[in-house]
This record gives structure tokens, sequence and C-alpha cells, in this order.
């Protein structure tokens, strides 16, 4: 194994004429501090949100945490636990204790009470924008440990280097993302690197620690399944494949008892720890360790004759057993619709699943397969380093390595179903790619070294354990031009081409915070929107507190932490039938949106829309999941009577159904008037580059209270119902008249 | 405790408008005069409590009298130093009217309302000055006006009805289709035949000389005591004029006074071609309209209906053995124009308040299961005091999205209503509603929120008597394991 420094710093350390233990003192030294700028990179690169833009809570989940770290930090943790939350879900209201995974709200607030109990005055605020940052440090440490583990300190040094700069992950922790992804691939990362460390010692104090670990990333993050999963697999493998050991035994068998114990603590988990089919594989894996652990020490006592006559026992007898206790789990799952598998675990499974029967699922952007772009975007050059990394992971295969191989597997597979996986991609990745660099400078250095060794070797006298060493050793030419080309290569394309892709990543792809937005005219000036903050604080200054907001779900998070006003629906979309009656209202015509909303004693309702600046995930863009979304709870809503020969088109082609919608009317109410572009006509929307299709048209149930400076948030009031019933209207003469001088007043332009 | 906290709160406030008759509307008129000084003050005037009301409203009365005679001088100058107390604009064609319908007129006027007469067209017509309203009440008496005077028209008319305020609008066969709109804006739809009256050839009047029938002794009346009254009307209601209907759907719209199954709605003099498009009892003589602001509407297709004429007539019934000296138009016009004038039938409901069993202050929170009390306050406006309103039909919802929980309120007969329930199992955002919609009563809606939330999570039982063998089974097992291993261990 290379020391550290001659893996980072390449053939320069050649010149290495002191002892070897100066040199591993030296060298530990060395890797600290490396450790330490790898750190201080993790944490800077992500502040580019910060300084580009300022210091807020990005996106829309964020929101919700931050709100529920604010509550934590102000009434407690047991406030917390127990809170029912009735600003949210109208009129269901949503238990939060036991429905959020609560690590990253625990350890933001630890973090602030001991930051405050410093007498360093943070805000709440600023300890959750930065939470992200500091925990992608951590997160970076923790590869370079599980490398460590795995290949040696070389790679480990390479891996946490490249974790560091990802963009992949860069994109869920710049400073202010403070979502669960933040402190969970921590936790991910490190419960494996536990689990490598309890393989490769075999130490029960590891083992109890990575059920810790494993605790910590099931309060995290719902992907702890992945853990659950893996292990178990890995576990699996090296049965299978004759590597099983008492390590192997230490390493799993505490880690499902006390995980499944710690995991079915947290209340969002619970019973499910033990009920889910997500958890199933581990409890199979464990009998299955049992049975061969038995198998294994019944070996050791009997004789070889009689182990055999043993064995055709219990093999006839375990199968029959076996048989019956498979055939009666099947028949429990199957008695179940899902199988057991919860909608997201299934779409996993079979990625059309979702398409096919849970378009809210489906709906979410982080939810759809990636591009093969996004790759390229996300992970960048990894992508070609991992292939080399699986190699050098076979030469040798150990448990370890093994490991590795199967997370790298299982990583691609899921990051090729949901985008939003492809942040489970990265740390592997990243570590395979650390492998792979490392490896072959370690081969090639070596080669160098040898063959000078080999010179010399030859006039004295020949070792016996050239044979072997020759195997890896490659011409000295090949090696010092692979070196240099290595070299160049990784300085010039590697290091620089990820670093910038990496920094421009970080500082442009994914430091929007999305809340506000920012565009470049074409002078270079720089243009601030900062339309959804201004509606928020409209309703919070104009509204009373008890009014309930309508918005699509994608508002919900934020309507409820920055304007604090009671939503229908919210990001957190554990009740499809809720969000499907918004949907309904959506996409029915005012009249029966009027009833609906009134029904849940809605009186504002808040659409976005990006038509007049271009702002192109705007409702209107989002519509159509809300029609099939209500339409998979309400039958009277169909798709097709929104599209026109199977296309959406908002221009005067639309169907009648979709122009005479709530949406519709909603988005382009009195859009007709702003002139937009001077040479198109008015009405004309940027985002579908069309001129809209009806306009001109009055609002009977809502009225218009507050449009933002740029359009790009609408907020509209129910119209009390009416004072009196009409009777059957005969159109006489005066009546006529007063809607015929309504009309003229409303055709006026009232900006001009 | 109970009793003590309720004087308190009848004086805070009430969620429902002001009281009809309530003095403090003649603080506004103060503003008008005297700047936006004088209008401040007026506005944040207090209002004096109902209970102190009855002295100050004696003298009022005897003042009142005092200025009667003065009125129709006074009428077209209003002056600040007037003390109306309720003042009521009548429209009328002809200025005859007056004598000829001054039976109605003085029955108003000896209520204590301050008529003010103008002619429909008077070019100096207006309701409103400096945004607020000068009329509590409107009387349309000018059926034929084509179009009114001064800045009135359909819509102000309607303006004035959605602010509150009440209307009588009284058509006959001269109707114009100014005063039919107004009925139609209202749910109150006229014959469109112009030339139509309602016939009735067997509920006739018998004094119907002229032999075509068009005059009704009309006696299908609504049985309702707060429109029209305790005392029964006995004698049949004269009625001669058009007929309208309602639409059914219209909830808000009541036929007091509805034809006879034999009556319908053509034109007498012609010779009936088709079968005429409104007949029987789906024809309404005399309707009401009770707004959603509670504002009251009557729509009368006849105005002799409220003559002297009429009123002093005698009426027997064709083929009705009995026959009245006096009609019953009198005390039909007197009963349902005290109903109109909010002097009955007009509730406030207020301070809602609910509270844990065993605790006195109103919680912000409730937890399922938990046993709760749920009090009310219903008072009925008597016109000139307000008095306890007794029902045994009052019921609050315990709702979210539908009723979980539907009591019927119990009354102390003080005004006082209650009811204690269990929380539902069920947690959410609840709503305490009153829901109270009785005929010819103001329609209450009132709701509180009320989050309840689930068990906190030591709140559970901590020890489960069915679970007891579990517990046995574990730690045995744990003794069990821990026996084994020190006899594996250390047993050799």
């Amino acid at each position: 194994m290379a020391s550290p420094e001659s893996a980072v710093n390449g053939p320069t350390m050649t010149a290495g004429a002191a002892s070897k233990s100066l040199r591993n003192a030296f060298g530990g030294v060395i890797a600290f501090i490396i450790l330490v700028l790898i750190g201080v990179l993790a944490f800077s690169i992500r502040l580019f949100s910060v300084i580009k833009y300022e210091s807020v809570i990005h996106e829309f989940d964020p929101y919700f945490n931050y709100r529920v770290t604010q509550f934590l930090s102000k009434n407690g943790i047991y406030d917390f636990w127990n809170w029912f939350d009735d600003r949210t879900w109208y009129p269901l209201g949503r238990v939060i204790g036991g429905t959020v995974y609560p690590g990253l709200t625990l350890t933001a607030g630890t973090i602030w009470k001991v930051v405050n109990s410093l007498n360093i005055p943070l805000s709440v605020e600023t300890v959750c924008v930065f939470t992200a940052p500091i925990f992608s440090a951590f997160a970076s440490w923790a590869a370079y440990l599980l490398t460590k583990e795995v290949k040696g300190p070389g790679a480990g040094l390479t891996a946490a280097a490249l974790l560091a700069m990802v963009p992949s992950y860069i994109s869920r922790s710049v400073a202010g993302s403070y979502d669960n992804e933040a402190v969970a691939i921590f936790a991910l990362v490190f419960t494996f690197y536990l689990y490598i460390k309890t393989l490769n010692t075999g130490s029960l104090f590891y083992a109890t620690l990575n059920a810790l670990a494993y605790f910590y990333m099931v309060c995290s993050w719902g992907g702890y399944t992945f853990i659950i999963n893996l292990i178990p697999m890995h576990v699996l493998l090296c049965i299978v494949t004759g590597r099983y050991s008492s390590r192997l035994y230490i390493a799993y068998a505490p880690l499902v008892v006390l995980g499944t114990l710690l995991a079915s603590l947290v209340p969002v988990v619970g019973f499910n720890a033990v009920l889910t089919s997500e958890h199933f594989a581990s409890f199979l894996v464990f009998i299955i360790i049992h049975v061969v652990a038995l198998a294994y020490y019944i070996k050791g006592i009997l004789s070889p004759k009689m182990f055999k006559v043993a064995v055709t026992l219990v093999v006839s007898a375990g199968l029959a057993v076996c048989c019956a206790v498979i055939a009666i789990l099947i028949a429990v799952v199957a008695s179940s619709p899902t199988k057991g598998w919860s909608g997201r675990s299934l779409t996993l499974l079979d990625p059309t699943y979702a398409s096919k029967y849970i378009p809210i699922i489906a709906s979410v952007s982080e939810h759809q397969p990636p591009t093969w772009p996004s790759y390229f975007m996300d992970i960048n050059v990894l992508a070609f380093l991992v292939p080399a990394g699986i190699i050098a992971c076979f030469m040798p295969l150990t448990d370890s390595s093994s490991f590795v191989i199967l997370y790298i597997v299982t990583s691609v597979y899921f990051s090729g179903v949901m985008v939003r996986l492809m942040l489970v991609l990265a740390p592997a990745a990243c570590i395979l790619s650390g492998i792979a660099l490392s490896e072959a400078f370690n081969v090639l250095t070596r080669s160098i070294k040898n063959r000078k060794k080999e010179k010399e070797n030859v006039e004295k006298k020949p070792t016996p354990s050239k044979t072997e060493k020759r195997l890896l050793v490659l011409p000295l030419e090949a090696s010092v031009i692979a070196v240099l080309l290595l070299v160049l290569l990784g300085a010039f394309y590697v290091v620089f081409s990820v670093q910038v892709h990496c920094v421009w990543a970080a500082a442009e792809a994914y430091s929007a915070p999305s809340i506000v937005l920012t565009s470049h005219s074409n002078d270079g000036g720089l243009h601030v929107f900062d339309d959804f903050r201004e509606a928020y604080s409209w309703l919070s200054h104009n509204t009373d507190v008890d009014d309930k907001v309508a918005s699509w779900w994608d508002y919900g998070y934020q309507t409820t932490a920055m304007a604090n006003r009671t939503v229908l629906v919210d990001n957190n979309t554990w009740n499809n039938t809720h969000i499907a009656t918004v949907g309904t209202a959506m996409s029915s015509p005012e009249k029966q949106a009027w009833e609906i909303f009134h029904s849940l004693d809605v009186k504002y309702v808040l659409v976005v829309f990006g038509g007049v600046v271009g702002y192109p995930s705007d409702d209107i863009n989002k519509f159509l999941w809300m029609v099939r979304i209500g339409g998979g709870v309400f039958p009277h809503i169909k798709e097709p009577d929104y599209l026109r020969d199977g296309q959406y088109r908002i221009d005067a082609q639309a169907t009648p159904t979709m122009l005479n919608c709530l949406m519709y009317k909603l988005s382009y109410f009195r859009s007709d008037f702003i002139p937009i572009h001077k040479t198109d006509g008015k009405g004309f929307d940027r985002v579908r580059r069309t001129e809209i299709g009806k306009k001109h048209f009055k609002l009977t149930h809502f009225e218009e209270v507050f449009t933002t400076h740029h359009w790009m948030v609408r907020i509209y009031k129910l119209k009390p119902q009416r004072n009196r019933i009409r009777g059957k209207t005969k159109k006489s003469k005066s009546s006529r008249s007063v809607s015929s001088k309504r009309d003229v007043r409303g055709k006026r332009n009232p900006w001009h | 405790n109970e009793q003590l906290a309720i004087p308190q709160l009848r004086q805070s406030s009430y969620r429902h408008e002001t009281p009809p008759t309530n003095p403090s509307r003649r603080c506004l008129h103060l503003g008008y005069f005297g700047g936006k000084r004088l209008h401040k003050i007026s506005w944040s005037a207090p209002k004096p409590s109902p209970l102190t009301r009855s002295a100050p409203m004696a003298k009022l009365a005897i003042f009142f009298t005092l200025t009667l005679s003065l009125l129709p001088f006074l009428s077209h100058s209003f002056s600040p130093d007037t003390p109306t107390d309720r003042r009521i604009l009548v429209l009328l064609d002809d200025f005859s009217l007056k004598s000829s319908h001054s039976i109605f007129f003085t029955s108003l006027k000896s209520r204590g309302f301050d008529l003010d007469f103008k002619l429909a067209d008077d070019p100096k017509l207006s309701l409103q000055r400096y945004g607020q309203y000068l009329y509590d009440g409107l009387i349309l008496f000018a059926p034929s006006v084509e179009r009114f005077g001064g800045a009135l028209d359909v819509a102000a008319v309607l303006d004035f009805v959605d602010s509150g305020h009440d209307l009588i609008v009284a058509a006959d066969t001269t109707a114009s289709d100014l005063i039919k709109s107004v009925a139609t804006e209202c749910g109150v739809d006229f014959d469109e035949d112009p030339s139509a009256m309602v016939i009735d050839h067997q509920g006739y009047a018998v004094s119907d000389v002229d032999g075509d029938h068009t005059l009704i002794a009309a006696d299908e009346l609504i049985r309702s005591d707060v429109i029209l009254g305790k005392t029964k009307i006995e004698a049949p209601v004269l009625f001669k004029g058009i007929a309208h209907s309602l639409n059914a759907a219209n909830t808000l719209a009541l036929k007091v006074l509805s034809g006879s199954p034999s009556a319908y709605s053509a034109n007498p003099s012609a010779k009936l071609s088709s079968p005429p498009s409104l007949t029987g009892s789906a024809i309404s003589l005399v309707s009401v309209v009770q707004a959603r602001n509670n504002a009251r509407i009557m729509i009368s297709g006849s105005l002799d209906l409220f003559s002297n004429r009429y009123m002093k007539s005698s009426v027997q019934k064709a083929g009705s053995p009995s026959k009245y000296e006096k009609s019953g138009n009198e005390q039909f016009v007197t009963e349902v124009s005290k109903w109109l004038f909010h002097e009955r039938g007009h509730l406030k409901a207020g301070n809602l308040r609910h509270l844990k069993v065993g605790e006195t202050g109103e919680p912000a929170m409730y937890r399922i299961k938990d046993d709760l009390e749920f009090y009310v306050d219903i008072f009925e406006w008597s016109g000139n005091s307000w008095e306890p309103y007794v029902a045994d039909d009052v019921q609050v919802q315990f709702y979210m999205m539908s009723p979980y929980v539907l009591k019927t309120l119990s009354t102390d007969k003080k005004g006082l209503y209650h009811t204690s329930f269990k929380v539902p199992d069920v947690y959410g955002v609840f709503q305490f509603k009153v829901e109270y919609q009785k005929l010819g009563y103001t329609s209450l809606s009132l709701s509180k929120q009320i989050p309840v939330r689930p068990f906190r999570h030591n709140e559970y039982e901590r020890f489960i008597p069915t679970a007891f063998p579990y517990y046995g089974a574990s730690f045995t097992t744990m003794a069990g394991f821990f026996i084994f291993s020190v006899v594996y261990l250390y047993n050799k």
C-alpha cells in the first residue's frame, strides 16, 4: 500500500530517504492536513448561494424543516414530538411529530442550542442554512474513512476530495438547502464505514456503533431502507461465495437486532420496522446467517461422515419447513394490494409503477428518471472512472471491496429510476473513482520503483517474491509515460475540469434558492424576481390569521412557513384525496370550484403564473398533473377534455373545458391588458410562446386581491355568496343596458 | 359561576349587525354636516346597551309625536336636529295615494316610523348622501313609474337592499318594467303578459260586481306566527292585481299569500286562447324575501291591497257562508310590515363559548375524547328591547367537512343555550357551528374553529393488562438467556 502522500502527490515522492516509521508519521500529519483542507473545500464550495443571493432557506421542503426547527427551538423536544399542526392540511391537520424524520431537525436544533449556550447569538435560520455545508464536510471525511477501510488511505483521500466537490451532492447540500439529504448522506456513508470496519475487525464495539449510526440514518431520511437492504444483500453474497466468517456474523447480527429496535423508536417508522416488506430482506438474511452459522458450528464438532448424514437430514427437513413458511409469507404478503411495499419503494422496483397507478408520485420532478446528460452534469468524469474502480476492486476481491461493488451496482440502478437517487450514487461513484485513481498511481509508481530495484537486484541476487510482483508490474517506459499522462490529464482534465465544472455547477446551476430568481438582461444587468416573498408577506400582512389559502401543493410549505396561513395541501403529499380535491377545484369551472373551496372554508386562492416574465415552472405547466391527480379520485375530470388532439395548448385551439377551468381563468385573468412584447399582440404568454385563447373575460365567483410585481404570484379571494337569488331572468331592457355599460367599463385598460 | 358571566357577555360584542331600530343610527346623521371630525366621533360613539334603552325610547316617542306634524315640511330638508328614529322613504306615483292608503301609513307612523313621501320621478331623489344611507327602508308604491328621478335606479335600489335595508314593492296591472326588474332581481317573477291579472272563479269576493272575478278574497296564508303575528287572520284578504311566481330553488323567498288552486293569471277582457302560464297555487299574490344579509323585502302584486278602501270593506268569499264586516287586509298588512321592519323575528346570537368539563378557561385545543360544554346566547328583538329567545330546536354541530356531533341545545329561558358532549375520536380542525334557519326568523350562522389533537405520547395507557403474557414472555426469555450464558460459559 502506498503512503498517503504518494497517492496524492504522485511520483514526486520517490525521493523518500527517511525511515519507514518517520514516513508514516509524516504521512499521517499530511493526511490530516489534507482532510482538513478537504473539509474546508467542501464547506466553502457550497457558500455560493449565500454570496450570490442571500442567507435564505431554499426551495420548498427546506421551509417546512425550517419551520419545524423553529418550533423545536421554541417549544422543546417534547412539544415537538407531540406537535399537532392545525395550519396544514386543513381541516385534517397533521401530526408532525409522528410523520416527520426528526434527524435533521434535532441536529440543527442541537447545534443551535450548543452555539447559543456558548453565547454565540446565531438565529435558527442561520444554523439551518449552514447545516448542509457542515455535514457535507463530515460526509467527505466519512468517505475517507470508508475508502480507507477498503483500499487504504490514498484512495480514501482521493475519494474524500472527489466527494467534497461532486456536483450531484452539491446540488442537495448548498447553503440554504436545509433538507433531510443534507445530513442523510453523511449518515449513509458513515454507517457503511462502520459496517466495513466491523467486517474487517470483527469488533463488537464497532458493531454497536454501526447500529447507532444506522439509528441516526433512520432518524434522518426514508432512504435508510437502502442500507437495510444493501447490507443483507452483501451478507448473502458473502455467504454464497463462501466467505462466511465470525466477523461477518458480528457485523450483521447486532446491526439487525439493535438497528431494528432503535428504528422502531422513531415515531415515523414505528412498527413499520418489522411490518413492511422493505425490512423483510434483513430478517430473511438474519435467519439464513444463523442457519449458516449453525452449519459451520456443527461441521466443526462432527466428523465429516456424520456431517454429510446430518446435512441430508437437515436439508430435506429444512426444505419442507422453508417451503411451508415461504408459502405462508407469500400468502400474507400477497393479500395486501401493494404486496406490503410502499408506493415509493414499488416505484423503485418497477419504474413504470408510479406512472401507471400513482400520479402523485410520478408528478414530482425529482421522482422522474434522469436523462443521460444529467449523469454527466452530476457526476461528470467520475462516470468514466467508475468502471476502472470496479476492476480495481476485483484485484484482489475482499469482503469490503465486494461491498463497494455491490453498492455501486445497486445505486446505479436506483439512480436510473429516480433522479433524486443520483444522490446515493454520488458517494459510491466518488469512492470507486478514488480507488481507481489511487490504484492507477499505485501500480504505475510501483512499477517505476520496482524496475529500478530489479535492475539492482539482477546484479545481486534474485528474490523469490519477484514472480509474484511481476504480475502487477508494467514495463518501465509504459508506466513512466502513463504516469506522466495521468498526471497531466489529472492535472488538467480531472482536477481542473472537475473543479471548474464543480465550481461552475455550485455557483450557477445549483445555488439558486428558487424562492428568489434572477435573470440577466441583454446589457448584462441583473434583474431580481422576488415575487414569492412579496406575495407571502402580502398574505401575512393583509389576511386574517385563521384564513385558509388554497394553492397547488408545491407552495404549501412556503405559505405556512413564510405567510403563516393555513393551507389545504402541502409538499408532504400524504393524503391523495385531499390533493385530488384541490386538483379538481382547479380544473373545474368557476362555480363548481367556488363550491369546493367554500366547503373547505377557503378564503384565498393562490396561483403562480409565469406567462408575463417567462417563468416556466408555473401552475399552467403543472396543470395536467392537477387534472390527472384530480381525475384519479373524481372521475368526472377527464384528461382528454383538456387536450386538443392529445396536445396541451392554451391558445385559441384549446378545448372549452380548458379555457373555462379555474386555473386558466385565474392565471390569465386581466393578463390580456399587459403589453408584453411590443411587436406581439396583447395576451401573449411568454412561457408557452402563444397568444392566449380566451381574453377579456370576467370572474364571477372570485375577485383578484393581489398580483405581484412581475405577475408571478396572483392571489384571489372568494366572493361571498350572493345576497339575493335572482328570478328566472327575462332580459328586460334595463338589465341589458346595465350589462352593456359594464362591458364598456371592463374593456377599458385600467393601466393606460 | 356561569350565571355571573352572562351579563358581562351580553354587553360585549355580538357578531350580528346593529339592531334594526337602534338609536345609534341617529349618530350617523350627525356626521353629514359636521365634517370630518364629527363624522369620526359619530362612528366611535358607543352603542347604548339594549338593556338601558327603554327610558330614552319613551322620551323619544313624546318628542317624535311633537315633530310629527311638521314632518311634511321637514322631509325634504334634512336636519340633524330632527330626532328621527327610523326613516322610511315612500315613493309614490301620485300624492293622492297618501290619502287613499292613509290607514297603512298611519299605522306605520304610530309605530314610530318617520315616513318621507316623494314622487317616484322627483329629480332630487337620492337614497344616500356622502356614502351614508338617509333611509332605513324603502316603500315603492309607484307601480307605473318607468324611470326613477334623481340618482335612483334599479342598481341603487338593489345596493340599498344589499346593505341591509328593507323594501316593500307593490305592483298592479300598470306595473312597469322597472318595478318588474326590481322584483326579478329579488327572485320574484311577475307574469310576463302585461295585461294579465289574477282571476279566480271560485275564490272571488262576493262584492265583486263587475263579474270578471279579478277581486279575490284570498285566504291561503303562510302558516307562520313570526310573519303574520300570533292572532289568526280570520277574514280573507282582498286582492286585485297581477300574479307572480317564485323559483322553487329559491330558498330565500316565501309565498305569504298565495293563490287558491282555482286561480290563474290571464287577461280578463280577452278570450283565453292558450292555457295560462301561471295557475293554481304556483301563483303567489304577496311574497316576502329575506336576503342572506337579513334584509327583508315584501313584494305584492296589488297596490290596492294596502288601500283604505279594501281595508274597510266587508268581505264574503264566494261560496262561503261567513261574511266579515272588515276584510283581513289591515291586519295582514300591519303584521307583515311589522315583520318586514324587523319588529319581529329578528334574532341575534353570539358569545359562542366552550370549555372542558371541570375547567374554567376556554382551551385553545381539545384532545380526542375530551368532554366539553358548549354555550351560546340567542336573543330576539321585540321592537324595543332584546328578549331571550326560547326554542327547543337550536342545534350545534361539531363539524369537520361533515358534522361529527349534532346536538340539540337546551335553553335556560334567559337566552343561554347549552349542551355538553364528548369530542369524537378523530383529530383535525373542527368547528362549532350553529346554523339556525327557521321560517320567518333571521338566519343565524355562527362558527368557531377549534383544533382537536391526538393523544400525547405519555397519555396512552402505560401497561395494558392484555399484554401481560407478552411482558412475561420477554422477561423470562431474557432471564433464561442470562442463566444459559452463565451455565454455558462457567460450567466446565
